[in-house]
């Protein structure tokens, strides 16, 4: 029994030696409160590929490039028909509407300080059409190609450049496209000077040659990504000199690292996240409407989808204001339209209730009295799924048995691209604010084959529509605004009517942030993201 | 005779070669089916949802990805032998690249987890087969067995609500503060050796309050490993008849514990530090995640979910290699330590 105490006594030394380490770790630098200079953002970027405005396709590099970079246009939400110009001065289209001249503003510097000149914006609409990366479309569709982007988009001098289309396009439609990302002004000195016979693609995958309020420091995927403010921005410089935003995926992380004041921002809570911020002390919620929308998709490739009456008793069978109310909060409202509030042609009708009785009716019609069985796919976010499980249930009551198939993001989106999904739960951003960036997807599918080149939304889910598809693109070529919002308010009712897709929701971001933050600027698509303004 | 006993050596390396040529060849055979068999498309990763069908497959065709699978496998096992992994689609960066980037923090982790689990769980294998069946054996065998079966990322949710949400002991997630972030030069990739090298003892400070919870979760996890397995190693030796001859020569119970039998207990002990050490390397996935620690495990994980398989194939071929180097080093060491062991 001695002995034993004394190897005890033997165990206490590496013992207390360990606990003093543990306490020397603990007690180091860990309440460590956000500089005043720079503001901390928690987000998720797992949908960040690249920094590279030819190549940005999704949310988080829409909103990040919109930083760094001066477009030519910049969106207009007062009057989504009239965007305003961003790195161009003026404008005009000539008298048959195919030609259209801009000047860029002068002395517009570069964050290396050189001053911008329409080189630089010949050379970047250039090479984003030669690159042809997964925005280049958006150029793309007004007859630019590697072929001939050399000859439509030409400087006239220093000041001023040309782009001539192939038809004569409303003029908001063009002006509107310039306004995407993929119209973002590069320095074209410092591409080509960073390029590896890649137009500089490599390169500015994770740097930046932009004008824009903020230029990129470092981005560690994965980790975090840091942006210094351009003290020669055009505008004057950002109050804050650097803005930080921490790769967050985890929304509760993201909730307690705001709690805890070690961000100042969260920019992923759930409803359950919100819920428990909401009323701490310190912490508010500001609430941006986005333009992206919630939305059901039926393949008509699998019956018994592809019947009108089943199409129709469908959309009675979702608890619209239910789900908002209970369960997405102030994250979404109700909207059943394809174009969001806040475009040109934004439709507010609401046809559909829940009304279990009424389907039931429209499936006996079809000779589906029994209801049927179908699966749903979904990603597995805790939103989504509890999305999932309120439709699931709702649908029950028509006899209409769901079965959930839960999969990560680019999981279910590899099958609901490949055709392969019955019903598909998905959410659908536009590309720049034009009604035709949704209309082209809804409402168009050229060919229905399964070697079509362009695989809009409606070729995924089957849905043949050589009408409505010539409407769409007679819609791009009507001048008039007002025309041509009613133009696109029909497409809609069309398709609110009888299509496959039953939209839901329009998103609003909620994001929770510490009362010392101000000056957060966002408008509903991400690239209105600005941090010029913000200040603690 | 010293011709054949050279002879045996070379033979002996030949087969360890061939051994570890085969192991690492059928490891990157399997991930790569396996990976080519995930129902997410990789393309995806790099295009986005929603490009057209034109650089869609301009994409594909320039990932090799149009290719038959063996073709594909081919081409990948060529660019390895000229030490090249590939380049992630994820990051843009060569693989060896964003390795060298990830690999320093999940080491540097897994190193003070580690040394915190031999600080205390050899001394508790010790005592426990010293004291086995009374009161401290029990203790340390229900501690170890509540930290070995204790799921590491819930323990870690509980730390972070405890230790840092509620009570602001201890930092959050994350390895450093972001503010901090792109201050130190790499030499390493260790923060805690970088941070003083670069006399940043600030961010020093802030990198062991950050490094506190994940390495008391990984810590207590083979802390529990080490001690039940020292404990056993102990019971063997204490039944040892040189023991009882130490005994009976009228040596302290204390030196006869922790001098002869654990004496006796370091070798087969090496082999599960190391396989410890290893686990902790590739093991740490959950925890990693669960404290936003930008390790390997997050690297490899992310990766997957993005169908990223140059990067998988990486990470795998390194741990895969971590595991055998280090298994080969516990059999160096041990033939040091016992020259019976061949």
């Amino acid at each position: 029994m001695i002995e034993s105490r004394r190897a005890l006594r033997r165990f206490r030394r590496p013992a207390a030696t360990a606990a003093a380490m543990f306490a020397v770790l603990a007690a180091g630098d860990a309440a460590a409160a956000t500089p005043r200079s720079v503001l901390v953002m928690a987000k998720s970027l797992d949908d960040l590929i690249t920094l590279d405005p030819a190549e940005v396709f999704e949310f988080s590099g829409a909103e990040i490039t919109a930083n760094l970079y001066l477009r030519l246009f910049r969106p207009n939400p007062d009057d989504p028909a009239k965007p305003l110009g961003e790195a161009v001065s003026s404008w005009r289209a000539s008298a048959d509407s195919l030609s259209f001249e801009f000047e860029v503003r002068d002395r517009l510097p570069f964050a290396s300080g050189r001053a911008m000149d329409a080189h630089d914006a010949v050379f970047s609409l250039r090479r984003a059409v030669a690159l042809n990366k997964a925005p280049s479309f958006i150029l793309t569709q007004f007859g630019l190609s590697g072929d001939n982007v050399g000859e439509r988009v030409r400087a006239l001098d220093d000041r001023r450049f040309t782009i001539t289309l192939d038809r004569a396009y409303a003029p908001s439609l063009v002006l509107n496209a310039l306004s995407a990302g993929i119209a973002s002004v590069v320095d074209r000195e410092a591409v080509l000077a960073n390029a590896d016979g890649d137009l500089g693609e490599g390169w500015l995958r994770n740097h930046a040659a932009g004008s824009g309020a903020f230029s990129l420091r470092r981005w560690q995927p994965g980790e975090y990504l840091l942006l210094d403010a351009n003290l020669s921005y055009w505008q004057g410089p950002p109050a804050l000199k650097r803005v930080a935003i921490r790769d967050i995926r985890e929304p509760s992380t993201q909730r307690l690292l705001l709690e805890r004041g070690d961000v100042d921002m969260a920019r992923n809570l759930g409803p359950d996240q919100l819920a428990a911020v909401d009323g701490i002390d310190g912490i508010r919620l500001l609430v941006v409407p986005r333009a992206r929308l919630f939305y059901l998709a039926l393949n008509q490739k699998r019956p018994p989808l592809d019947r009108p009456a089943v199409r129709k008793a469908l959309r009675y069978l979702v608890d619209y204001q239910g789900i908002a109310e209970r369960l997405l909060g102030p994250a979404a409202r109700v909207h059943q339209a394809f174009l969001p509030q806040g475009f040109l042609g934004a439709l507010d009708d609401r046809p559909f209730d829940f009304e279990p009785e009424r389907a039931r009716g429209l499936l006996s019609e079809a000779g589906l009295a029994g209801g049927f069985e179908v699966r749903l796919d979904v990603r597995s976010d805790p939103i989504a799924l509890r999305l999932a499980q309120v439709v699931q249930a709702t649908m029950a009551e028509a006899g209409v048995r769901i079965e959930i198939v839960p999969g990560s993001a680019k999981q279910v989106l590899t099958r609901y691209r490949a055709r392969r999904h019955e019903l598909f739960m998905g959410q659908w951003g536009p590309d720049y604010l034009d009604p035709h960036t949704n209309a082209s997807t809804f409402a168009r599918n050229p060919d229905n084959g399964d070697g079509a080149a362009e695989r809009t939304l409606a070729w995924r889910n089957g849905w043949e529509i050589p009408e409505l598809t010539a409407r769409a693109d007679a819609a791009v070529l009507e001048r008039d605004p007002a025309r041509r919002a009613r133009l696109y308010q029909e497409l809609q009712r069309e398709v609110q009517a009888d299509s496959p897709f039953i939209v839901l929701f329009q998103e609003n971001e909620v994001i929770a942030l510490s009362d010392r933050v101000e000056g957060f600027a966002a408008g509903i698509t991400a690239d209105q993201t600005s941090y010029h303004g913000l200040r603690k | 005779m010293a011709s054949a006993s050279r002879r045996a050596r070379a033979a002996a390396a030949a087969r360890l070669a061939v051994g570890v040529a085969t192991t690492l060849f059928g490891l990157v055979l399997v991930t790569f089916v396996i990976g080519r068999m995930m129902p997410i498309d990789p393309v995806l990763a790099v295009v986005g949802d929603r490009a057209s069908a034109a650089t869609y497959a301009a994409e594909r065709a320039e990932m090799g990805l149009d290719r038959p699978l063996p073709v594909q496998v081919w081409r990948y096992l060529r660019a390895l032998a000229a030490g090249d992994l590939g380049t992630s689609v994820v990051t843009a960066r060569p693989v060896i690249e964003d390795i060298g980037r990830y690999f320093p923090a999940t080491i540097e982790l897994a190193t003070v987890a580690l040394a915190l689990g031999l600080a205390l769980g050899v001394p508790a294998g010790v005592i426990a087969a010293a004291h086995r069946g009374r009161w401290p054996d029990q203790v340390i065998r229900i501690t170890s067995l509540l930290g070995y079966s204790m799921p590491a990322f819930w323990l870690g949710l509980i730390l972070l609500l405890v230790f840092y949400a509620e009570l602001g002991w201890a930092a959050g997630p994350g390895r450093i503060e972001v503010f901090y972030e792109d201050l130190v030069t790499p030499v390493t990739g260790l923060l805690l050796i970088d941070a003083p090298l670069d006399g940043e003892w600030v961010i020093l400070g802030n990198a062991l309050a950050h490094m506190a919870l994940p390495a008391s979760v990984l810590g207590l996890f083979s802390m529990a490993y080490i001690a039940r397995m020292t404990r056993s190693f102990m019971i063997e030796q204490l039944g040892q008849e040189y023991i009882l001859a130490a005994r009976a020569k009228g040596l302290s119970e204390a030196r006869v514990v922790w001098r002869h039998a654990l004496g006796n207990a370091l070798v087969p002990l090496l082999t599960v530090v190391a396989l410890a050490y290893g686990s902790l390397l590739e093991g740490s996935v959950l925890t990693e995640t669960v404290f936003a620690w930008p390790g390997l495990g997050s690297y490899l994980t992310n990766s997957l979910f993005n169908a990223d398989m140059n990067a998988v194939l990486g990470c795998t071929i390194v741990i895969g290699l971590v595991f055998l180097g280090l298994n080969l080093l516990a059999d160096l060491i041990g033939s040091l330590l016992d020259p019976r062991v061949e």
